[in-house]
């Protein structure tokens, strides 16, 4: 049937653009790559610096091979106990100061003024680093680990109280319908609507964030809020690489641990 | 000429899905294959292009037999054997016309088909094909934003693009409301005729079997339990392929899956599933 | 926990069922939780408070107050001096990304059940790769790397891209075991190669998750690279070490409403753009 009559065909064809506008897609290509070149060429790197080093990144390598447990092992095991105790605390203070911020965060139960309160200490808690709030945690409460524990409590609000606000927001409303057709005041909606909906996920989160917050508690002893941190932060002052190693090593194996045993317990809970 | 010889298939989970099927599809045949679920079509079918490897068992295509192929060998005849697919299996974030020309992905070495740079004759059969199918003007549109029925026309282009000597065609129309099960089955019946193609359809409503094809093959447990004309299927052959059941009343009561067959139909889904990812790996 | 009702053979015959939210036992059972729950609490905030000095915490309000004091009104004159870090901390979160992507990409495709050659072997050493890079902040990263190759942008650059490459790979990594079978299918059912089939059936299901991924990692990106120079790595966080060495609140001030908008703006983008793409 392919015969001469039949009507020509394209003999070629090319995929239509992502970006429509030619002019946008130019610009957007061009714009890129520029900034690319400039950003590259903004990039100071010190060869002869990294060339020295690369004994050091030697050395390091050495030192994840032949960890060594020994020799800083009661600073490890002090800044370890810290850091656990730093996390556990701050979780369960966290997810305790977390529930009421992020019931009046969810705009679907809570009255205007106190959503955009709840809201604004929400978006104040994520912006920044919790390394930042740990240097002024640190400034105003002193050195150690008590300073960590508010941080990362207070980090701990910024996440779980937006991740509850949108789980209470994203609830189905015909349960809550269903029960405050019945005449329920506004504490037996929360308890019987949506405590029933949203507490498995919250307890997956508290757990999430427990294992981040052992992570966490890792990074602000560089900054003096106590932990294990702090304890790196010296072996690699020391160029004890070694001593860095068993502790980076520690941390991936408990954070491992962590993973696998939140995991379990998630699906133990369902 | 497609013939298969004392082909058999158990998967690693240890289920058999085909034993001792042997049958032959002359030029130009279309073949309707029936059976309950787990009766072994999706598996036969896709033994014949090894998507499915087969236990034991001889597949020839024309003068190769395909059992025996090589890696590259097998590229090579499944470029001949075009295939279309139940949940139409279109690549859903890929134009139609990208959905098209990956029918010609064999003959194109990778950097040109990367760049989608198709020699003008695909091209050109491309949009005849398209054209042929009735989507001409969906040339450019993303397969997901088509109708079930287009995108099973897509599925058919796409297989046609591949210029195949055998369709594999596994249940067209399960996806598909009445009619449009209807115009597909009559454009895929046309497209052989014109095309002196041989095929096999799988496929799952036995009255549609009869109003289509020239000759059925029912499958049941892995075996062939039935080959003939469409006019030989009584109450008797339905019950051996599908198992007792009240026949008289309508032939298109069988839409219903057969009792006792369900359990390891199940099985045998997920041991294709896990086989048919290993083109991948 | 669905509703059960309690035991109606014993004693409440005559009343008829009494209908509870628990049966006795679990409610004992939950009790019993939350108890241990706080014990483990205070025995963890008793070992954590072991070394702390209360006189500092109970100064606490007063250091805050004096910060605060201090902190304005800020020194706006420093911001020019802050264009350049911008620009590197900006350069670290974007470049960071894209070094990582070149690593996250092969060892996503290792570590998917359905694209990794050996399951026994290499998966293993994939996962391994992902959960050591996941576990360990950018700033410790920064840390090592300003150790190894010397203080700047370029450590920031490669301790965000080793901080990225798990996120990714992990995320890159569930996308495609998710994917269409059917699709790989029909992909090689028409006798495409091993790379065709990755270029025509694999990639197009994965682009739109692989693309909301890294930009959602750019985003985080901007956040870490702001503080990266805490450690020497560049950016940002540079001039904040700096300033904090001399106690230059009204400075510090300036750095925290830079690094605020940053964020904010970065936040912006990245949920345009995922929005473009999705």
């Amino acid at each position: 049937m392919t015969t001469a009559t039949a009507p020509a065909f394209p003999t070629t064809w090319s995929r239509p653009p992502f970006i429509k506008r030619a002019w946008l897609r130019w610009t957007l290509y061009l714009g890129a790559l520029l900034y690319m070149i400039l950003a590259v060429g903004s990039v100071e790197v010190n060869w002869m610096r990294v060339w020295e080093g690369l004994d050091r990144g030697l050395r390091f390598i050495q030192g994840f091979l032949l960890p060594d447990f020994t020799s800083r092992w009661e600073d490890i095991l002090i800044g370890m106990e810290e850091s656990l105790t730093m996390a556990v605390t701050s979780t369960v203070a966290g997810v305790a100061i977390s529930v009421p911020i992020g019931i009046g965060a969810a705009r679907n139960i809570a009255p205007l003024p106190v959503y955009a309160i709840c809201r604004a200490i929400i978006a104040l808690s994520r912006s920044f680093q919790e390394i930042i709030i740990a240097i002024l945690f640190v400034a105003m409460f002193g050195f150690g680990p008590f300073a960590g524990f508010l941080t990362l409590s207070f980090a701990t609000i910024g996440f779980l109280a937006k991740l509850l606000a949108e789980d209470i927001e994203d609830i189905d409303e015909s349960q809550a319908e269903a029960v405050r057709a019945t005449g329920a005041g506004w504490w037996q909606i929360v308890t019987y609507a949506i405590q029933p909906q949203v507490m498995p996920r919250l307890i997956g989160l508290s757990l999430y964030r427990l294992d981040i917050n052992f992570r966490e508690s890792a990074v602000i002893g560089i900054v003096g809020a106590g932990g294990v941190g702090a304890t790196l932060n010296t072996a690699m002052d020391r160029y004890e690489y070694d001593s860095a190693a068993a502790i980076l090593i520690l941390i991936i194996l408990i954070v491992m641990a962590a993973e696998y045993s939140s995991g379990y317990v998630r699906k133990w809970l369902q | 000429m497609l013939r298969l010889e004392g082909l058999s298939k158990v998967y690693g989970t240890g289920d058999r899905a085909l034993t001792d099927v042997s049958f032959t599809v002359e030029p130009g045949q279309v073949v309707g294959l029936i059976g309950p679920s787990g009766a072994g079509k999706s598996t036969l079918i896709r033994c014949i292009n090894r998507l499915v490897e087969p236990s034991a068992g001889k597949i020839s295509l024309g003068d190769l037999d395909i059992t025996q192929l090589s890696r590259g060998g097998l590229r090579q005849a499944r470029r001949r054997i075009g295939m279309i697919f139940q949940e139409y299996a279109l690549v859903e974030r890929l134009t139609v016309m990208e959905n098209v020309l990956s029918g010609r992905l064999g003959y194109v070495g990778f950097w040109r088909s990367f760049f989608r740079k198709f020699p003008p004759k695909s091209v050109e059969n491309a949009y005849r094909l398209l054209d042929r199918v009735g989507l001409s003007d969906h040339v450019n549109k993303r397969a997901d934003a088509l109708s079930g029925g287009q995108r099973q026309r897509v599925g058919i282009a796409r297989a046609l693009e591949q210029d195949p000597d055998l369709l594999l065609i596994d249940e067209p129309t399960a996806s598909l409301d009445p009619k449009t099960s209807r115009q597909i089955m009559r454009l895929i019946i046309e497209i052989c005729d014109e095309r002196g193609l041989p095929a096999i359809i799988n496929i799952h409503d036995v009255a549609l079997a009869q109003q289509f094809v020239q000759r059925i093959i029912g499958l049941q447990g892995g075996k062939v339990v039935f080959d003939g004309s469409p006019d030989e299927l009584d109450a008797d052959v339905l019950t051996r392929i599908y198992g007792e059941e009240d026949w008289s009343a309508t032939i298109r009561k069988v839409d219903e899956d057969a009792e006792g067959t369900e359990d390891s139909a199940e099985e045998i889904a997920a041991a294709l599933d896990r086989e048919r990812l290993a083109g991948l790996t | 926990m669905a509703p059960v009702m309690t035991d109606t053979s014993s004693e409440q015959v005559t009343s008829g069922p009494v209908w509870r939210k628990r049966t006795t036992k679990q409610e004992l059972a939950l009790w019993l939780g939350w108890l241990a729950l706080a014990a483990f609490f205070i025995f963890c905030w008793q070992i954590m408070t072991k070394t702390t000095i209360w006189a500092f915490v109970y100064d606490a309000p007063r250091q805050a107050l004096d910060i605060g004091s201090r902190m304005v009104p800020p020194r706006w004159e420093y911001l020019p001096n802050l264009l350049e870090p911008l620009w590197d901390t900006i350069a670290i979160a974007t470049l960071g990304t894209l070094l990582a992507l070149f690593m996250a990409v092969p060892v996503a495709f290792l570590a998917a059940r359905n694209t990794t050659p050996s399951t026994r072997f290499i998966r293993p050493v994939a996962l391994l790769i992902i959960v050591s890079s996941r576990s360990i902040n950018s700033l410790i990263w920064a840390l090592l790397l300003v150790a190894i190759i010397g203080p700047g942008v370029m450590a920031g650059i490669v301790a965000i891209a080793f901080r990225s490459i798990g996120f990714v790979a992990k995320l890159l990594y569930e996308a495609i075991e998710e994917i269409d079978a059917t699709q790989v299918e029909a992909v090689s059912a028409t006798g495409a190669s091993k790379a065709q089939i990755m270029d025509y059936a694999v990639v197009p299901q994965i682009l739109p998750a692989f693309a909301g991924i890294t930009v959602f990692r750019w985003d985080i990106n901007i956040r870490e690279s702001t503080v990266l120079g805490l450690v020497g790595a560049g950016g940002l966080g540079l001039r904040l070490q700096e300033s904090l060495n001399v106690l230059a609140w009204p400075q510090v001030t300036i750095i925290f409403i830079l690094i605020l908008i940053t964020v904010l703006v970065s936040e912006w983008v990245s949920a345009k753009v995922r929005h473009a793409i999705i």
